[in-house]
């Protein structure tokens, strides 16, 4: 990203590995750390400290607004379901993180470290430049030289100190046998101060230094913001990672116990409760359920599962509790192995060099041959002065120095990315928002993104009251997500419930009760004695001896879907729909967000393929989607983006998590991307210009201190107010 | 120009002084919450008496 950190690649930094994670998972972890995606404000730190606190065993709460994260010490009765549960009763959206792995002691110290050497040179600089001030204003003989002398006593301490990041790197690249960009900063600096010594020993009339000093300075803030935001991209990395506490309840020799997921083996029996997600591929052994696919195949109807039926990590259980025998769980289970896609797919996006890389690969160089060539030029002219050439050599090297090229894009990054992480954006990859300004196509995925993966029911109203009340009667008995969303649909529409008896949920078919002497039945089709439907439906039986009413239901949009849609298309870009559901709901989605092109019944390959065919035709892909059958679309694609919602696999393969539930930020951070790059590019060319002007100076000869520290902080201070004009 | 033994050293120790005082805030990790902490001032919560 800065342009004098070129050979790391960020993705790398962002991206914890696969053993990394296991191997933080295996830790002991202590206290509770949630993320508050929707905190903003002082009241919200209120309102949340002082409901944690309500809550029986909890010792201290303490909101870290930056990072939106509360730390919670508390005792073992308040468990983590319970503290997101009372946080989501007053209207703040939770989650669990896994805090042991949530290491951020490492790269904590390294912040300070290089803050606390930003510090120093800040200091630095403005007691020199002071000093400076009486040398300019003409100071002469006795004065001078003593001026120039306290300016050594505290520049030269300092370069040793703050300089060390740029010393250590160039050293490390010199013996690569590479020229990074920190080999011209480490060269001038010494060269410089080296020069500026003799000079004060000789008595001379220029040390350069103040140049040195705030050369220091500038290119030390570049370091520490391109640093903050790799942080900040690592620890959401890390926070994602940690997003999905993996625990699965072991059904041992004595009882049932909950042990994390790495600890099983292939064999062992785990117990899945209704709502709670497969954590292992599996063989059913007892129960009967329905499992909801959706993630992995992104198809919305529910399928029945008993004994003897294979699962696979991922699905969600849906209505009865169900023991399975583990067959491959953690590295083994079929989520991994889609995360081996994503592997190859991740490859060939690395190939991407960022706008800085490109500059710098000609920059580096070219400061070097003129540095060298202004060095033999005035050897040359002066006969042998070997003075006056070193003395123009190392000007032309500090004004050639990188210092506003090294605050051009981190500073503008910094800028970009806090301000969606406002907005609900993260962005995992340094390179994300360049390649997002590029975008001319936008590829979304129905289920769970475009839609937030919760049916409710429709036409309600076309049903008879009678039916209504009965219906509602028999789904308030059941926590099956169809029933839950029926019965509060129907509560929303002031539909009493019937008096039933005996009331009971038949575990995998429905729920069954007596209603004025009759059997009553709400559930499966097969179950109910109805004919099934092309859609997603409970079926009641009112045991009238009519055929039994279908009770259809469709997936919700995702807020801000439709405006999403309408203003990537008015900034000009084309919107496709692929889905793996089938193809009614999905052109009716299509239609409804005015969405042209669309695809349904898209195996995960298919999706990948396609995505791969649009890039071939020239187009950039941004792939929005959150299911596992996404995941190698995901990766395959230019630039992608998937919810917080999403699998885990998702999340790792795509560049930017959307952390709230609208989908609207990413019309506005498509917007913002573009303007980012144009802002990155207005840096690249300032900075340029001033070494137009100033280099030709330096190379003359002409250069005075005094030229060399205006050149040089007057081009890093327009540099970074440029990029915090970014709105 | 005698005044300069007395103005340099003096002039060096304020900055000093503030130097010491950043890295000070530094190691208490003041610099953990920047946006939490400019909240956190607009709260009224502990404004009667002082948290327990």
């Amino acid at each position: 990203m800065s342009a004098s950190s070129l050979s790391a690649c960020p993705a790398c930094v962002a991206a914890p590995s696969a053993e990394a994670i296991a191997g933080a998972r295996a830790e002991k972890a202590s206290g509770i750390v949630l993320s508050l995606p929707t905190a903003h404000c002082a009241a919200c730190i209120s309102d949340v400290e002082r409901e944690l606190m309500r809550v029986p065993g909890v010792r201290s709460a303490r909101v870290n607004l930056t990072l939106k994260r509360v730390s919670v010490e508390a005792g073992p009765e308040a468990t983590p379901a319970l503290l997101v549960e009372r946080l989501g009763r007053i209207g703040y959206e939770a989650h669990e993180l896994d805090p042991g792995l949530l290491s951020v002691t490492e790269t904590d110290r390294r912040g300070r470290d290089l803050l606390m050497r930003l510090g120093v040179a800040g200091f630095a600089m403005m007691n020199v430049m002071l000093l400076s001030v009486a040398v300019w204003s003409g100071a002469e003989a006795a004065t001078r030289d003593l001026f120039h002398w306290i300016s050594a006593a505290i520049a030269l301490p300092t370069l040793v100190f703050a300089g060390q990041p740029f010393f250590s790197s160039a050293w490390a690249s010199l013996k690569a046998r590479r020229l990074g960009m920190d080999v011209p900063i480490s060269l001038a600096l010494i060269l410089s101060s080296a020069i500026s010594l003799y000079e004060t020993i000789e008595g001379g009339e220029h040390a350069y230094f103040d140049a040195a000093v705030s050369l220091c300075f500038f290119l030390l803030a570049g370091r520490y913001l391109d640093y903050r935001s790799r942080a900040a991209a690592r620890s959401a990395a890390e926070e994602l990672a940690a997003l999905e506490v993996p625990r699965a309840v072991r059904i041992g020799a004595d009882g049932d116990e909950t042990v994390a997921i790495a600890d099983l083996r292939a064999g062992e029996l785990v117990r899945v409760k209704p709502g709670a997600r497969m954590p292992v591929d599996g063989i059913v052994t007892e129960g009967a359920s329905e499992i909801d696919r959706s993630l992995l195949t992104g198809e919305t109807l529910p399928v029945r599962v008993s004994h003897g039926t294979a699962v696979s990590a991922g699905e969600v259980n849906l209505t009865g509790p169900l023991v399975v025998r583990v067959t491959a769980a953690g590295k083994d289970s079929s989520l991994h192995r889609m995360a081996d896609l994503v592997a190859v797919a991740e490859s060939a996006r690395n190939r991407y060099t960022s706008l800085a890389d490109r500059m710098a690969r000609g920059y580096s160089p070219s400061v070097h041959i003129l540095a060298l060539a202004s060095f033999i030029g005035w050897m040359i002219q002066s006969g042998g002065d070997v003075r006056l050439a070193v003395n123009v050599a190392s000007a032309v090297l500090i004004i050639t120095c990188p210092c506003a090229l090294a605050l051009a894009v981190p500073a503008v990054v910094t800028a970009a990315s806090g301000r969606l992480f406002r907005r609900g954006l993260l962005i995992k990859d340094g390179t994300a928002l360049e390649r997002l300004a590029e975008v001319d196509t936008v590829v979304f995925d129905k289920t769970g993104t475009l839609t937030m993966g919760t049916p409710r029911p429709v036409a309600l109203e076309q049903h008879a009251e009678a039916d209504l009340r009965l219906a509602a009667a028999l789904a308030s008995g059941s926590a099956h997500p169809l029933s839950a969303s029926l019965s509060s649909a129907l509560a929303e529409l002031g539909i009493a419930a019937a008096e039933v008896a005996d009331l009971r949920e038949v575990p995998g078919e429905g729920m069954e009760a007596t209603f004025a002497g009759r059997r009553v039945r709400l559930g499966r089709a097969d179950w109910t004695g109805a004919e099934a439907r092309d859609a997603t439906a409970t079926y009641l039986d009112a045991g009238d001896g009519k055929p039994a009413r279908a009770f259809v239901f469709a997936d919700r949009l995702r807020p801000g879907a439709a405006a999403a849609v309408a203003a990537l298309k008015a900034g000009g870009k084309r919107v496709v729909l692929l889905s793996g559901d089938s193809a009614a709901p999905v052109e009716d989605m299509a239609r409804t967000l005015g969405i042209e092109e669309w695809r349904a019944m898209v195996r995960p390959e298919e999706k990948a393929a396609h995505v791969a065919a649009l890039t071939a035709a020239g187009a950039r892909v941004l792939m929005v989607g959150d299911g596992l059958n996404d995941t190698a679309a995901l990766a395959g694609a230019h630039v992608s983006i998937s919810p917080a919602s999403a699998l885990d696999a998702a999340r790792v393969a795509s560049d930017i998590v959307l952390l709230g539930q609208d989908l609207l930020p990413i019309a506005d951070a498509a917007r913002l991307a573009v303007t980012a790059r144009r802002r990155i590019k207005q840096n690249f060319a300032l900075s340029l210009a001033y070494n137009v002007v100033a280099v030709p100076i330096a190379l003359a000869g002409l250069a005075t201190p005094l030229i060399a520290a205006l050149a040089m902080s007057t081009s890093s201070i327009t540099v970074s107010l440029n990029a915090l004009r970014l709105r | 120009m005698e005044m300069l033994v007395y103005l340099i050293p003096a002039s060096l120790f304020l900055g000093g002084v503030g130097l010491l005082a950043f890295l000070w805030a530094l190691r208490s990790r003041q610099f953990e919450d920047p946006e939490g902490d400019g909240q956190r001032f607009l709260s009224d919560d502990w404004d009667k008496r002082p948290k327990p």
